[in-house]
């Protein structure tokens, strides 16, 4: 090995070595660091789902003219061709009362109960998906009233308009996300650097000692910017640990809930290199507050 | 190996710790440094470890004139300079070894040779058989041993010592010069600040006094 790859292992092994010999400082400040990190991250967690969620339903741009009972076959299909041939229809689909009473059997596992009921309770539709894939709410809303004019139609239904407020309400989540993010990391620097501007001048003389017998600033800032990746870099592994215990403990209820749902959605978000992220952001954010305190304090101390 | 030029130091708000103080120290020579508390010896020693720049003057090291040394330079002057105090200053939570080692270490040299180097020093100093003492298990004179065994490991020209023997009983202080000494006779240059004037006198080396920031003798001769 070269030698100046040993002499680096050998600071980092014995800035480890530093952080074992005070075990409960350092748990200490790697609790606080991994809290730190675990906030955002959960939020920005929650927010994938929920986007995920909603882009399921993203599709769903379309108008549904549920029919009038009354309302025979024949006279719902004549109804489509004159929708059909409006110039920002795309396309018109019929399904009959029949046909969804037989889908809702297939999918809800009703069926004993259905067969239970002697007439379909089920009203015939009509899906109107719109040229545009996303209508303006305005557009949208002149839609649904002249649809629900026409005599053979019970109600209109746009039902995007709550995917585009969950969309709003995600964007703001990811703002607040990305606030929480900033102060929380600032807060790890300087929680760090912190701890490490205490190591400094705890160890004031053996630093004004190196320093009489021929250390460069580099040699003697090497320890302290090691340890402070390195308290931030195991804040990361804890926050890490914390998630997955999380996620271990809310992904069967999540299974259950998705299930009543007939929904086959589970919590697998998050990609090993996704979360490795997190010790390698931790130890960023420690070098850089053992940076800073470094910087400030190691000048101050010379020997004199 | 150690050439001041009429150099001044003047710490802010005090008056001159210096006056026009010029000498040669040549290579290998051994020297000693006295006057009372508050001479200015400490001052001198300091401006050749350039922990203090003189105010006016030059002051040359070998063949450097480190009255303006760069900060970046300074580590690099330091360990062609072996420092002796009058209290140690070793490190308490490291072994003997670990602490006589620490010249070497800084300079980023090889396992190995640490190894060689450190024990060679601490055969010459005696105290081979405590490398894996802590220093607060040693006595005083032990303690400056150690110390001493520090500032040779790395093999400088020049040992600088500031009252080395202030806090050891008459004969572990006659033990420590001899060792300076032996030191000398192998070439390295020494220049020991002490106020320990019966010792100094039974040595028989030469003498820098200073008086009040002046070097009264032993200088250049002007």
């Amino acid at each position: 090995m070269r030698p100046w790859l040993i002499r680096h292992l050998q600071v980092f092994f014995y800035s480890l070595g530093q952080l074992w010999r005070s075990p409960w400082g350092t748990l200490m400040s790697v609790a606080v660091i991994a809290i730190s990190l675990v906030l955002p991250t959960a939020l920005y967690l929650a927010l994938e789902v929920v986007d995920d969620l909603s882009g399921q339903w993203h599709s769903g741009a379309e108008i549904s003219l549920f029919l009038e009972p009354e309302v025979s076959d024949q006279a719902a299909i004549n109804l489509a061709k004159k929708i059909n041939q409006r110039p920002q229809v795309a396309s018109v689909d019929y399904i009959s009362a029949t046909a969804a009473l037989e889908e809702f059997r297939q999918k809800s596992g009703f069926g004993v109960a259905l067969d239970l009921l002697d007439k379909n309770p089920l009203p015939g539709l009509l899906r109107v998906l719109p040229k545009d894939n996303q209508l303006s709410s305005i557009q949208a809303k002149a839609w649904l009233l002249e649809f629900s004019a026409l005599p053979e139609v019970d109600q209109a239904e746009y039902d995007y308009a709550w995917v585009q407020r969950l969309q709003a309400m995600v964007q703001i989540g990811q703002r607040l996300g990305l606030i929480f993010s900033i102060l929380l990391g600032g807060g790890v620097v300087l929680i760090i650097g912190n701890t490490i501007r205490l190591a400094i001048f705890s160890r004031r003389q053996e630093i004004e000692i190196n320093k009489l017998i021929g250390a460069t600033n580099g040699f003697i800032r090497r320890p302290f910017l090691y340890s402070g990746m390195q308290q931030g870099a195991l804040g990361g592994l804890f926050a890490l640990a914390m998630i997955y215990a999380a996620l271990s403990l809310l992904a069967p209820a999540v299974v259950r809930l998705a299930g009543t749902y007939q929904s086959e959605f589970t919590l697998q978000i998050v990609g090993w290199i996704e979360l490795l992220l997190l010790p390698l952001l931790g130890g960023a954010l420690g070098w850089a507050g053992a940076w800073l305190a470094v910087g400030r304090h190691l000048r101050e101390i010379e020997p004199g | 190996m150690i050439r001041f030029s009429e150099v001044y130091k003047r710490y802010p708000g005090g008056g001159d710790a210096l006056k026009n103080v010029g000498f040669r120290l040549a290579t290998g020579e051994m020297a000693f440094l006295t006057g009372h508390s508050g001479a200015g010896k400490s001052t001198l020693l300091k401006l050749i470890t350039a922990i203090e720049r003189p105010t006016r003057g030059q002051v040359w090291i070998g063949q450097e004139n480190i009255s303006k040394i760069a900060h970046r330079k300074v580590p690099f002057l330091r360990r062609r300079i072996g420092i002796i105090f009058q209290d140690h200053k070793l490190l308490h939570d490291r072994t003997v070894f670990d602490n006589v080692a620490l010249p070497l270490v800084v300079a980023g040299l090889r396992h190995q040779d640490i190894r060689r180097r450190v024990r060679a020093a601490l055969d010459k100093v005696g105290l081979l058989r405590k490398e894996r003492n802590y220093p607060l298990q040693l006595s005083g004179g032990e303690q400056q041993r150690v110390g001493i065994a520090r500032a040779v490991v790395g093999k400088p020209p020049l040992l600088l010592a500031d009252e080395p023997t202030g806090n050891l009983d008459p004969s572990l202080s006659l033990e420590i010069m001899d060792l300076f000494a032996e030191f000398n006779r192998v070439g390295v240059a020494v220049l020991i600040a002490s106020h320990d004037l019966e010792l100094i006198k039974q040595l028989g080396y030469r003498q820098l006094v200073l008086s009040e920031g002046e070097l009264v003798a032993g200088g250049d001769s002007r």
